[in-house]
Parts: C-alpha cells; sequence; structure tokens
C-alpha cells in the first residue's frame, strides 16, 4: 500500500533521512520507533510531501507521492494526525471535524461524525466547545477523528501518546487497533512508547539517525534484547514502562 | 518607591508618598516640555515660563495618582469624590490653561470613574461570589446581544425618514457606513483568514480610480463600473497575493503596508493617466435605474423628482446613497455569513487558526489565500467605487496610511471577525468623531482614550464572541455574528 525506497530527506544541509525503506501492507499496522531525533516525524512528514524527499520513492497505492503538494497528497486517501496535535483551537469540536471531512463527500458527513462520536463518545459531549479548551487527551482524540473525517485508506499518527496519562494512552490504542480491525483502515504509527506500539503493530521499523536499523514483527522486535535495552528500561512489561526511552 | 497599580492597597500614608513621587516626576518630565517655552524676540529668540501651567500638572499628577491609588482600597469613595472635583475644576475653568482643563477633566473622570466601580463592589473581594454590577451589566448586555443586530438594521432601514434626521446625520451615516463595508470586506481577511492587511486602502484606491478613469475616458456610468472596479480590486489583491503567499505576521503586515504606499504613490506620480496629486473630478454620480437625481434632466430624459412626481430635492440625491451604501454593506455582511459556512470559509478560518494543520487535512494554503486576498479587496473595490460616486472627485489623498488604519482598527476593535463588532466599532471611531467635530483637536484625544478604554477592558475588541457555524443535531444555523 505504502512503499518507501532509499527515501532521502534534509533539511538545509542536515541530513534527517538516509535511505529509508519501509512498507505499510494494506490493512496493516506498523509502527515506527526511535529516540528523539531519529527522524521519525520527519519520515512522516516525507510522506505527506513537507519536506519533499531530495532521493528516493514514495508509492501509495501503486501512485508517485514524492515531488507533489501536500494538500494533493492528503486528498489521495491519506490522513495525518500530526505532532502535537494541531487542531484548531479557536473551532469547536465540530467544526474540526468538519474540516477534517473537506476533502471528503459531504453525504458521508453525518455517518461519519457519528462514527467518530462512537468511538471517542467525549468528544458528543465537548462538541461545541472550542477545540483550544479541551484536554489534552480529548484533543489527541479530535487529532485523530479530525484525521478519519476524510475517510483515508491509510492513517499516518504521530506520537498520539505523547504527554497522555497512561489510561487515555490506552484508551487511544484500543481505537486505534478498533479502526484497523473494522474499517480495515492502514495505520503508520511513530511513537516513542515502544512498548505499547510493537504491542499493537504487526510489524515494526527502528529507526536510528536516519537509518532503518531494526525492522520485524512487533512481538518478534519486544523481544530483541537490543530493542528492549534501548527503548524498554530493562524490558519491563508492565505498563509503568510504557513511558519509552 | 513606585508600585504598580495591581498591588493591593497600602495604607494612606503610603499612598500619598507615592503621589508625591509621581507628581515629583511628572514635574521633572513637565519643566522642559509645558514649564519653558520660546517666544520671538527683536534679537533671536527668548525663553518664558509657564509656571502656573507646571503647577497644575504637577498638582494634577499627584491627585492623579492618588485618587488610582485610593480607589483600589477602601477609600474608593472618597477617590471618586476627589475625581468628580478634579474634573469640576477643570470644568469650571479655574485652571491655567484650556489644554490643562482638559486633561483635569479626563483625569478626573478616569478616577471618578475607577473609585465608583470599586465602592459599588462594596468591600468584598471581586471573584469571592458575590455578584457586582459590573457583572450584572455584563450579563444584560450579552443577553441583549442577539438583538443588537436586527434592532440595528431596522434602525439603518428607516433612519432617513426618522423625524430628527437631517442632512448632516445622513451624511454621517453614508460616512459610518462606507468603513462598515470597508471593516466587513477587511475582516475577510484579518477576521476569518488571519492574514494582517496594514494596505487595505489600496484596493478602496484601485475601486475608486477604476470608476473614475472608466467614467472619464469611456463615459460609462456607475451600475456598469461597480463589477469592473471590483473585479480590478480582485485582480490587485491577487497581485499582493502572489509576493505575501509564504509571509506571515508581522511580514506580511510590512509587506502590505508597503503595497498599500506604492498604490498611493503610483497614483501621486503617474500624472498622465491619474492626473496625479490634483485628482480625478467631474466623476458621474449613480442613477436610480436610468432616472438622474437633477433638478434640470437633459432633454428627452427623466430625472428622479419628475418621474415619481416629488417636489425636487437634494435630500433625495442623499437618501438615495444611503440607501445604496447600505444595500452594498449588506451584501459584504451576507456573502460573509455564508462563505463562513462554505468550505472556502472554512478553510480560511483553519487558515487563521494553524497553517500546518490545514495542509494536513488537504487544503492548498496557495489558493485559500489568495482567494481571501481577492475577495477582501473585491469588496473594498466596490467601497472605493462607491466612494468615488458619492465624492464625484477622486485625489490620492483620500487613500493615505491612516485609512488603512482606521479600518483596521475598526475590524480590530470590534473583535476580530465579529460582524456585528466592525459596524459598533464604526459607529464608536468613525461616527463619534465626526459628530463631535466642533471640539476640534480634543475629539482626536476623546478617540484615542476610547481607544485605550477599549482595550483595558475589551482585550480582544468589543464583541470577540465567535458564533460556531455548525451546531450538533440543529440543521439552522445561529444568528449572525
Amino acid at each position: 500500500m505504502l512503499d518507501l525506497r532509499g527515501v532521502e530527506t534534509f533539511y538545509g544541509h542536515i541530513q534527517a533521512l538516509r535511505g529509508v525503506d519501509l512498507h505499510v501492507g494494506e490493512g496493516e499496522i506498523v509502527a515506527l520507533i526511535g529516540a528523539n531525533g531519529a527522524g521519525k516525524s520527519t519520515l512522516l512528514m516525507t510522506v505527506c510531501g513537507k519536506p519533499a524527499p531530495r532521493a528516493g520513492s514514495i508509492r501509495f497505492q501503486g501512485k508517485e507521492l514524492a515531488g507533489r503538494s501536500t494538500h494533493e497528497i492528503m486528498r489521495t486517501g491519506i490522513a495525518h494526525a500530526p505532532e502535537g496535535r494541531r487542531i484548531f483551537p479557536r473551532l469547536t469540536v465540530l467544526e474540526n471535524l468538519q474540516l477534517g471531512a473537506l476533502t471528503a463527500a459531504p453525504e458521508h458527513f453525518a455517518t461519519d461524525v457519528e462514527r467518530v462520536f462512537t468511538l471517542f463518545p467525549v468528544l458528543r459531549q465537548r462538541s461545541g466547545q472550542r477545540g483550544g479548551t479541551l484536554s489534552g487527551g480529548e484533543q489527541q482524540m479530535l487529532a485523530i477523528g479530525r484525521a478519519l473525517m476524510s475517510r483515508p485508506r491509510l492513517l499516518l499518527l504521530d506520537e498520539p501518546s505523547l504527554g497522555l496519562a497512561p489510561m487515555i494512552v490506552q484508551h487511544i490504542f484500543r481505537v486505534i487497533r478498533d479502526i484497523n480491525e473494522t474499517a480495515g483502515v492502514s495505520v503508520l504509527l511513530v511513537e516513542q512508547n515502544a512498548y505499547h506500539a510493537l504491542r499493537l503493530a504487526r510489524r515494526g521499523y527502528v529507526l536510528v539517525n536516519g537509518r532503518i536499523t531494526l525492522s520485524g514483527e512487533g512481538a518478534a522486535l519486544l523481544d530483541n534484547p537490543e530493542i528492549r535495552a534501548a527503548y524498554l528500561e530493562g524490558g519491563a512489561r508492565s505498563d509503568k514502562a510504557g513511558t519509552g526511552a | 518607591m513606585a508600585r504598580p497599580l495591581s498591588a493591593p492597597a497600602g495604607t494612606l500614608r503610603r499612598e500619598v508618598s507615592d503621589a508625591l513621587v509621581f507628581a515629583l516626576i511628572a514635574t521633572a518630565l513637565a519643566l522642559p516640555f509645558i514649564g519653558i517655552y520660546t517666544v520671538p524676540a527683536t534679537a533671536g529668540l527668548r525663553l518664558a515660563t509657564r509656571l502656573p501651567d507646571l503647577v497644575a500638572i504637577a498638582g494634577l499628577a499627584f491627585v492623579g495618582r492618588l485618587g488610582l491609588g485610593l480607589a483600589r482600597g477602601p477609600w474608593a469613595a472618597g477617590a471618586a469624590v476627589l475625581g468628580l472635583a478634579v474634573a469640576a475644576i477643570g470644568w469650571v475653568g479655574l485652571l491655567p490653561s484650556r489644554e490643562v482643563a482638559v486633561f483635569a477633566i479626563a483625569a478626573g473622570l478616569v478616577v471618578l470613574i475607577r473609585g465608583a466601580m470599586r465602592a459599588a463592589r462594596g468591600s468584598a473581594e471581586p471573584g469571592a461570589g458575590r455578584r457586582t454590577g459590573a457583572d450584572a451589566l455584563a450579563d444584560g448586555a450579552a443577553r441583549l446581544l442577539p438583538y443588537l443586530g436586527p434592532v440595528l438594521f431596522v434602525v439603518a432601514l428607516v433612519l432617513p425618514f426618522l423625524p430628527f434626521v437631517d442632512r448632516r446625520l445622513l451624511d454621517l451615516a453614508i460616512l459610518v457606513l462606507t468603513y462598515v463595508m470597508l471593516g466587513w470586506g477587511l475582516n475577510i481577511v484579518v477576521g476569518l483568514a488571519g492574514l494582517l492587511d496594514l494596505g487595505y486602502v489600496a484596493f478602496y484606491a484601485v475601486g475608486a480610480y477604476s470608476f473614475a478613469l472608466l467614467a472619464l475616458h469611456f463615459d460609462w456610468g456607475f451600475w456598469a463600473c461597480l463589477p469592473l472596479a471590483g473585479l480590478f480590486a480582485a485582480l490587485f489583491g491577487i497581485l499582493l497575493g502572489f509576493p505575501v503567499l509564504r509571509l506571515r505576521g508581522d511580514y506580511l503586515a510590512i509587506v502590505t503596508l508597503g503595497f498599500g504606499e506604492m498604490i498611493r504613490i503610483v497614483l501621486v506620480n503617474w500624472t498622465s493617466l491619474t492626473n496625479g496629486p490634483n485628482g480625478i473630478s467631474g466623476i458621474p454620480r449613480p442613477s436610480f435605474f436610468g432616472l438622474e437625481f437633477t433638478r434640470e434632466p437633459q432633454p428627452g430624459t427623466q430625472s428622479f423628482h419628475q418621474f415619481f412626481g416629488l417636489e425636487f430635492s437634494t435630500l433625495h440625491r442623499v437618501i438615495f446613497l444611503y440607501y445604496l451604501i447600505l444595500v452594498l454593506a449588506l451584501v459584504t455582511n451576507f456573502f460573509t455569513l455564508r462563505i463562513r459556512r462554505l468550505p472556502l470559509g472554512r478553510a480560511w478560518e483553519a487558515l487563521r487558526e494553524d497553517e500546518i494543520a490545514c495542509r494536513a487535512i488537504g487544503i492548498n494554503p496557495t489558493n485559500t489565500k489568495l482567494a481571501a486576498f481577492a475577495i477582501g479587496a473585491m469588496f473594498g473595490g466596490f467601497a472605493g467605487t462607491f466612494f468615488a460616486a458619492r465624492q464625484t472627485f477622486v485625489s490620492p489623498e483620500s487613500f493615505t496610511f491612516i485609512e488603512s488604519a482606521i479600518i483596521l482598527a475598526i475590524v480590530v476593535l470590534g473583535g476580530m471577525g465579529s460582524q456585528l463588532g466592525v459596524v459598533l466599532a464604526a459607529l464608536l471611531l468613525i461616527g463619534i468623531p465626526e459628530w463631535f467635530r466642533e471640539l476640534q483637536d480634543y475629539r482626536m484625544i476623546a478617540f484615542g482614550a476610547a481607544m485605550v478604554a477599549v482595550m483595558i477592558w475589551r482585550p480582544r475588541g468589543l464583541l470577540a464572541v465567535r458564533e460556531p457555524t455548525i451546531r450538533l443535531g440543529r440543521r439552522r444555523r445561529g444568528a449572525p455574528s
């Protein structure tokens, strides 16, 4: 579904991605883990076309994305819940969702809003409230909900657990699984919370300094001693270890 | 030494010493500015002194600071009386000069208001659960707000036929409505799309000159030129939009400011086309479906009063102009209210909030921004056409930076994005200074004081409430905001 081959991305002279190969299959959840500054967010943003890759190819459902502008890419069936949520603070929850549906057919709007409200019931209570007044967890739910409103085939999630309480993280991860299983949406998940991400994902990639150093089944990566040492703080399996490296 | 006014009130002794320090500083500052001045003498200049003024200013600083200080504490009522006394002294002319008297009145009133507000609140600390008079007032205003729009609309509709309305008031209403329309036009760019435009007057000028030149060279009338002028202005909006696409905030403001000046300077210097600073005169007045507003129509045509069998009156034309600008303004308003609910308007508001998130949901920021500039400019162009038709004369002098600043002030003071706020701000900023023209330069002091007052008590604008464009379970959307 999504295929990255030898993608190289630069910020000015600084190379952020060094020949990244990555594959997300139809209906798959793929986790991308790595330390701060490894290039995880850059990779998602490169898929979205900003910054544009300087080399390599990004193919989505057989079509080349590299070189196209962001708003075009976002209309091909990819949705992005960006890092830091980036909801529209002065618009209401419902207006945020409505904006997410800007690229979708208007007749789906009522059904899709209902679907988001079923996934995140708290958003229904908050529907008339301004986005900026929501709690961090609610904002993250809104960001994911807004991304879903465009009826994507592939959802790019950038650190959905950032700064959230463990209970909320669990809820959000459950919903991601739910979206994946019931709607068949493929998910590319960027996380520092390696334990949760790898448990949720079928496959995972480890990004170090802009290079993929490891990849494999989620469960296998969880058992990999290197990963346990680097990202799971001694390999504790409890939720308390879920804060990552 | 001096303490901020936000600190809790000290003892009476401390407040007095505080005020003394202030008076001392004020005296030091006033000495060169007010205390001494030069008079021409036989050989060069001679220094003269204005001791009474200096003493009065020092006294005012002392009393003003003391009043403000006391107004915070248990002596608030006393402060109010003090303020009243100062204002009264200024009023009856006991002070050495008019300027000092005006300052005394203004300062006295400020102290009076602050003291009275605090005294009305009683000894209870604000926020301690007791409802205050100010709260009740705000609540009442909020309840009345939904009716304000319709009431203003009805008043605007019947205004020319109200018994007390004369030519002067009608002219003023036309002026206010022109600014309301400009404010609504700029509100699209600034309030909705969040693009700070300091050169909006450029589009006003383009509209006015488009009409003037088309009328001059091709002898076209108002109605033919109106859409064309709007179109030209929109083209200029796109022209401005392209170079500033990547700019935001302060940088955008600087470039738009420069653009506004460029247009004006071109108008001044391109003498062969625009007749330079002399302007273009003899612009035709708009007709009422082909009926002119003249006493003696050209042979073979009828004029307005003949057609309707009325006694000729110049007032007809003024009333017609009034309704014309009212309709133009309402079209702008209606357009904005509608487009907020359409994808383009929603994209504008999203762009104002977060450009990166906009890209992430598939909005094309380039087109969205250009559309905002073009459409905002178009309404500026319409307003400019009206302006030219009303004045029958345009010159670059009418399109200086101060106009842009006033229009922007109307939008910001009204509350960015609020349609009703623009109306209130235009009434405040245009109506009041014009109405009190007899007060001459003092009206600008009142103008400044009003601006400062609004920014203190309503820092986000008169009406900062944003009406959502969609609500759950209700297809019909809320009242115009």
